[in-house]
């Protein structure tokens, strides 16, 4: 019987999960992914966590519950700080692993293999084949499961480039044809935008008011760092650039005819990130932007509202 | 060029001095006031941390008293500080201010970049001055780090409510004012025999509170609602974690040499979290754990709300209060605040310490 690698369908889920399940399975092992996020598990995340905590730490620890319950032997949740040079994930990615061993004490082993890029990109090699030799102890075994992982999270990226959310592509769902009546950007952290519960379908719903929508994963790198070139300092926060370099990209090209910006109730990155998207679109004024915060007592009907009165706004606007 | 900087603890005393000392046109930030908080608040992001809030209310100020240059610390992440100057000079633009903003990034390795960007304020003023007034400054630091933890002591002890943060006052005062090296270890010589002959009860054993957390809100008096001195005047010896002098031994002078080392905080952290989590988080949880090594009653962790780094190393506390056996208690603080609750809170946590010792006591002696 093969082992069980428990991951977890939060967070960083969204970014990595194809290369992720593509290493776990090319090493012999059965992954197992934690159900799709429902009040039980917010419920058991939200108790688990600190109060101050955010949205997606109390639902990752929600997640982490469930496949506790599920029984796996491994789960895991690798300490992710650096993705790419001078750049770090939130802070919190950073004490992911201790949150969670003293959140919710008796998990299984966590595999909690660090990746620091910035800082010790050799070092973040040798704990990826460490985590390799945990499974199969021949190291060429560990070189195909790495070139199977970078291959499909090639593939994944490039589904994210035509057009899918991380959703639509997790799911194998095809993106709805572009013809919408207005083209809106929704930018947010992808573990926000992209669970259903949490986001309250939000993609979903715009689409069906008409509206084609673009998220950050949809535009190639050097958009991004085209349009994150227009701050002073380079921003240090890997999804910070991302969102702001989104952001400023496409209101330099003019192609959207809305903005809506989702962040977390209390989230340190975008407190600031979001602030500046904001005041740069008010000074352009021809962009409207709608800041949607989510929290776990965010109520459905009242985002709905929200989304409906902005898009009528945009309506309204283009037929002006 | 008329600069300005912001409030943060005796910091802006130093500031002040090495400026001036400088040559330099100084606009010293106002005191921090309910106005200052207001505006800052007013024009500050909603989830922004407390300290980027009032930075904003001392510039907004501060412009409105004649400065046209700030100079901020900069930072390299993963804590927001490192961005909060870029973001405060774009709402201050949005406001209508016209000012030039100077960012002292912290050196990583290099401190020649530091020290060329202080060349750059400094244009017509020789190396060996900045060299002196720099030496000079860390003099006061040093000094004035030391008045306050001998201050911090007597506050407990004393008889007469607000005669030591009187002779505190004045001793830090005569600090800043120093002209020269020896001068500054009278002041020193001075403020602590000042400091010793405030009328003290040394019979008295205070409760002994470690106080830990994020450094802006531990060392400025005016965002932590003056919790020293509170916490001093309810009869509790408090010992603050993080002196403004070990942070730049730390960060400006120990991290531009090249030396593979992890300090005693660090080792006593890691058996509970063994990685920096970004501004002080690591810290926080380091700190704990010798205050209970060194038999410290209690440990009060403070945090500026929405702070990340923090609310990691408040995830983790519980796991250290259980055990080592000390009590913590977290508080996080915001323009929100209310004074009152907080006291509330306080007096529970003292009276739990005050019962514990009375017991723990008890069954000594009944060993």
């Amino acid at each position: 019987m093969s082992v069980k690698v428990g991951i977890p369908r939060a967070l960083l889920y969204y970014h990595y999960y194809p290369a992720w399940n593509a290493f776990f399975t090319a090493l012999g092992a059965e992954v197992v992914l934690s159900g799709e996020t429902t009040k039980t598990i917010l419920d058991n995340g939200v108790r688990a966590a600190v109060d101050e905590a955010c949205l997606p730490v109390k639902l990752y620890l929600g997640h982490l519950a469930d496949l506790h319950a599920k029984g796996v032997d491994f789960i895991f949740s690798p300490r992710v700080i650096s993705v790419e040079r001078k750049k770090y994930l939130c802070p919190k990615f950073l004490g992911l692993p201790e949150i969670a061993r003293f959140g919710l004490p008796g998990l299984p082993q966590v595999l909690d293999t660090e990746i620091n890029i910035n800082q010790s990109y050799e070092k973040t090699k040798r704990n990826i084949y460490r985590l390799a030799s945990r499974f199969n102890r021949r190291p060429w075994v560990a070189g195909k499961a790495i070139k199977r992982a970078k291959l499909a999270q090639e593939i994944y990226e490039s589904k994210l480039r035509c057009g899918a959310t991380p959703l639509d592509a997790l799911c194998g769902k095809d993106p709805p044809q572009a013809a919408g009546k207005a083209r809106i950007a929704v930018l947010g952290h992808a573990y926000n935008l992209n669970d259903p519960f949490i986001s309250m379908n939000l993609v979903d719903k715009l689409r069906d008011f008409g509206v084609e929508v673009v998220t950050a994963e949809m535009l190639r790198p050097q958009d991004i760092r085209r349009g994150a070139a227009c701050l002073q300092k380079e921003i240090f926060w890997t999804f910070g650039k991302e969102l702001m370099g989104a952001a400023f990209y496409l209101l330099e090209q003019g192609s959207i005819d809305g903005l809506v910006l989702v962040a977390s109730f209390g989230c340190g990155p975008d407190s600031l990130t979001c602030e500046l998207v904001e005041r740069h679109y008010k000074r352009g004024k021809k962009i409207p932007v709608l800041m949607l915060t989510l929290d776990e007592h965010t109520g459905e009907a009242g985002v709905v509202t929200r989304l409906e009165a902005f898009c009528d706004m945009l309506h309204w606007r283009k037929a002006q | 060029m008329k600069i300005t900087y912001p409030h943060m603890g005796s910091l802006s005393r130093a500031m002040h001095s090495l400026l001036t000392g400088l040559g330099l046109e100084v606009v010293p930030p106002p005191p921090i006031t309910q106005r200052t908080i207001n505006l800052g608040v007013l024009h500050s992001p909603e989830f922004a941390c407390f300290p980027l809030k009032i930075n904003m209310g001392n510039f907004i100020e501060s412009l409105d008293a004649g400065a046209d240059t700030i100079i901020m610390a900069g930072g390299t992440g993963p804590c927001r500080f490192g961005y909060y100057a870029e973001v405060q000079r774009e709402i201050l633009r949005d406001l209508g201010f016209d000012f030039k903003m100077i960012v002292l990034e912290p050196p990583q390795g290099q401190m020649n970049l530091l020290l060329d960007r202080m060349k750059e304020l400094t244009a017509n003023v020789t190396w060996r001055h900045v060299m002196s007034e720099l030496l000079l400054t860390w003099r006061k630091i040093k000094a004035m780090d030391s008045l306050h933890a001998r201050a911090l002591y007597i506050r407990a002890r004393e008889v007469e409510r607000g005669g030591t943060t009187r002779a505190l006052d004045g001793a830090l005062a005569r600090v800043e004012a120093a002209k020269s090296g020896d001068e500054v270890d009278g002041a020193l010589q001075r403020g602590m025999a000042g400091l010793n002959t405030v009328d003290c009860d040394h019979n008295r054993v205070p409760l002994r509170i470690g106080l830990v957390g994020e450094i802006y809100m531990l060392l400025e008096p005016c965002a932590n609602l003056h919790l020293e001195k509170t916490l001093g005047e309810m009869g509790v010896e408090v010992e603050r974690s993080i002196h403004i002098s070990d942070w730049i031994k730390e960060h400006l002078v120990l991290s531009s040499l090249p030396l593979k080392r992890k300090s005693k905080i660090k080792k006593a952290a890691a058996p509970f979290l063994n990685h920096f989590v970004g501004g002080h988080g690591w810290e926080s949880v380091g700190e704990t754990v010798l205050y209970a090594r060194r038999g410290f009653d209690g440990v009060i962790h403070i945090l500026p709300f929405t702070c990340t780094p923090e609310i990691v190393a408040q995830s983790i506390l519980p796991a250290v209060s259980a055990k080592h056996g000390i009590p913590v208690i977290s508080f996080s603080l915001d323009e929100q605040s209310g004074e009152a609750g907080i006291i509330t809170r306080l007096e529970a946590f003292l009276d739990l310490l005050a019962q514990r010792r009375l017991s723990t006591a008890g069954t000594k002696t009944m060993k």
